[in-house]
């Protein structure tokens, strides 16, 4: 089990600066999740989620608005509230277990937590590929080792950015449900990004939906339903053509 | 599970073959026959101490090619085979450069030697001659250490700082692109011995290249690349040492090799300038009493010297970039 971080947003204000103007991203954003709680985070492409995560994380300050984790403002990058990236970012020269025990190594952990690396990779199921390099990996198993990265960590807030995206859909369906079983056994707090309306409701207490850039919180759907979730649930199902509806999608039939 | 990985590379062709005469090696040993043949038959037109030698050499390298051939069989002979068209060329060579010095004399001499007559240089002044590349290597070694330490360090520092960059550059940009040896009368000058200011000549020959290529290397790692580490808790130095100088590794081992390239002709300008050993050296002073061939041998050897060195560079580049695909093979 690891300390879970609770999370508050206030007003959060966001922008690029472009050649000419800025380039607002996140407009007067609010966010609570609780210590332990698990947020999705739903929105068009290029609405400004990643960058919130990024905000999050400590990469980079607002532009306005206060970040506050476990009652302390964010300043900073902390090994407490790690961010598995979009691309997996994997380091080419290094093997997938090398690339795995980044975390440990540079907090000067290697040495006594070093057993923590392979259990991270048996449990994305990259074990048997421990010793290959990144160039020889597919997609989905890149993406499992940026996971399995992350996870080494411990940390108490994992904030992840379209985790899933690149996998094929049955691994998808299979990563759905051992993420949802990590997160209930180690307790961790989950705030995720995710494009798919499915996995937000069967991996989030609660589904912040986001209008186009600069994003704001348009709706917020609390989804009332036990952990493990099942995708033919009919709750589901409803909650699905209601979020569906609010993005202005209509459902195919 | 998408098994991407790929399973050991098949066997390669020649290994699988059958049994078979190697022709090309018969063809290359009848080839060097013939060469010792000629050499051994036909009088020379002076006076050369090695002519039996050379014969001798050349027929023992065209029995052991006929062996070689008839046996046929992998290992070491099958690793012969491409070599086969060279070593027709090689003997053809050799009975051509024969024939056009020492058999007809259709060459001037001193500039033009026999072959039998660089064997002699081997065989007489093979003492001189090692104690030549011994004196070139101790001196080219430390400067070029020197130099690639120097440049790293300011490559890494420019990548990494803005500040230091912003130091750095200007100077780097004005000094970096004089060739090294147009600072040759004043380090003579400025040291108190010519082998100070030769290690100065060839470290500040190696510092350039070495300090660009690094520097650029690092700036253009993907701020991405930190972004990951940071999200963990890493720390600069940590960013520095396990990111920004792995990433950049390739472009460094570039500046690596250039370096390598101009700290040579540093080398040879400097030993033939003022210091009174080495290859350049002994090339110089065999020139000086017309020796030809003792320069030839001297070149040679030289040649070897830094190929030899280039190989060396080329095999620490691949044992620390085998986790990129399609490197040069040298
Ligand atoms: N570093 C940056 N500089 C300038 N513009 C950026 C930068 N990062 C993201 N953007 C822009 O901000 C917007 C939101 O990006 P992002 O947060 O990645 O969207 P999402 O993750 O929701 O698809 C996009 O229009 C993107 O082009
Ligand atoms: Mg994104």
């Amino acid at each position: 089990m690891v300390n879970p971080i609770g999370l508050r947003l206030r007003g959060i204000h966001h922008a690029f600066a472009l050649k000419e103007q800025d380039l607002p991203v996140l407009e007067d954003v609010d966010l609570d999740v609780r210590p332990g709680g698990s947020v999705a985070l739903l929105g068009p492409s290029g609405c400004g989620k990643s960058t919130l995560l990024r905000l999050v994380a400590g990469l980079e300050p607002p532009r306005r608005g206060t970040l506050e984790a476990d009652g302390a403002p964010i300043t900073g990058p902390d090994p407490s509230r790690v961010l598995m990236f979009q691309d997996p970012t994997l380091y080419p020269w290094r093997s997938v277990r090398a690339n795995a025990a980044l975390g440990l190594e540079a907090r000067g952990l290697i040495r006594t937590e070093g057993g923590r690396v392979d259990d991270a990779l048996r449990l994305v199921g990259l074990h048997e590929f421990a010793e290959a390099y990144p160039h020889q990996l597919s997609g989905g198993m890149a993406q499992r080792a940026a996971l399995a990265r992350a996870l080494v960590n411990r940390p108490g807030l994992l904030l992840l950015d379209e985790p899933l995206g690149k996998l094929d859909s049955l691994t998808r369906l299979k990563m759905q449900e051992e993420l949802v079983a990590l997160w209930q056994r180690e307790g961790f707090t989950t705030l995720l990004v995710t494009h798919d309306v499915e996995e937000a409701l069967l991996m989030a207490e609660r589904v912040l939906v986001f209008s186009p850039r600069p994003a704001r919180v348009v709706s917020e759907i609390a989804v009332d339903r036990p952990f493990p979730r099942h995708r033919d649930d009919p709750h589901l199902v409803a909650l699905r053509r209601e979020v569906l509806e609010t993005l202005g999608l209509r459902e195919a039939a | 599970m998408s098994a991407s990985v790929e399973a050991g590379s098949l066997p390669a062709a020649q290994d699988i073959r059958p049994w078979r005469v190697w022709a090309g090696g018969g063809a290359a040993g009848l080839a060097w026959l013939a060469a010792a043949g000629i050499v051994l038959a036909w009088p020379d037109i002076d006076e050369y101490g090695r002519t039996e030698l050379l014969g001798g050499v050349a027929a023992a390298v065209g029995l052991l090619l006929v062996a070689a051939a008839m046996a046929g069989a992998p290992g070491p002979v099958a690793r012969l085979r491409p070599a086969g068209p060279w070593l027709v060329a090689l003997a053809i060579g050799l009975i051509a450069w024969e024939f056009v010095t020492a058999k007809l004399d259709l060459l001037p001499r001193p500039f033009f030697v026999a072959p039998q007559a660089l064997l002699e240089v081997f065989t007489d002044d093979y003492a001189k001659l090692g104690e030549s590349v011994l004196h070139s290597l101790l001196l080219l070694i430390p400067g070029y250490l020197l130099g690639a330490t120097i440049g790293f360090v300011t490559g890494v520092a420019m990548g990494w700082s803005r500040r230091v960059g912003y130091w750095a550059h200007p100077v780097l940009r004005l000094i970096g692109p004089l060739p090294a040896t147009a600072w040759l009368p004043i380090a003579f000058f400025a040291f108190s011995t010519s082998r100070q200011a030769s290690t100065f000549l060839i470290a500040l020959a190696t510092f350039f290249p070495v300090a660009v290529l690094t520097w650029s290397g690092v700036a253009s790692v993907a701020g991405s690349l930190y972004d990951v580490a940071r999200t963990m808790g890493a720390r600069p130095w940590f960013l520095i040492r396990k990111v920004a100088v792995p990433a950049a590794l390739p472009s460094v081992f570039v500046g690596l090799f250039m370096g390598l390239g101009s700290s040579f002709s540093v080398l040879v300008v400097a030993e033939m300038m003022g210091v009174k050993a080495g290859l350049g050296f002994y090339m110089q002073w065999s020139q000086g009493w017309a020796a030809y061939a003792n320069v030839y041998a001297a070149l040679l050897v030289l040649a070897g010297m830094c190929t030899g060195l280039v190989t060396l560079l080329f095999r620490l580049r691949d044992g620390k970039l085998a986790w990129q695909k399609g490197v040069v093979r040298w």
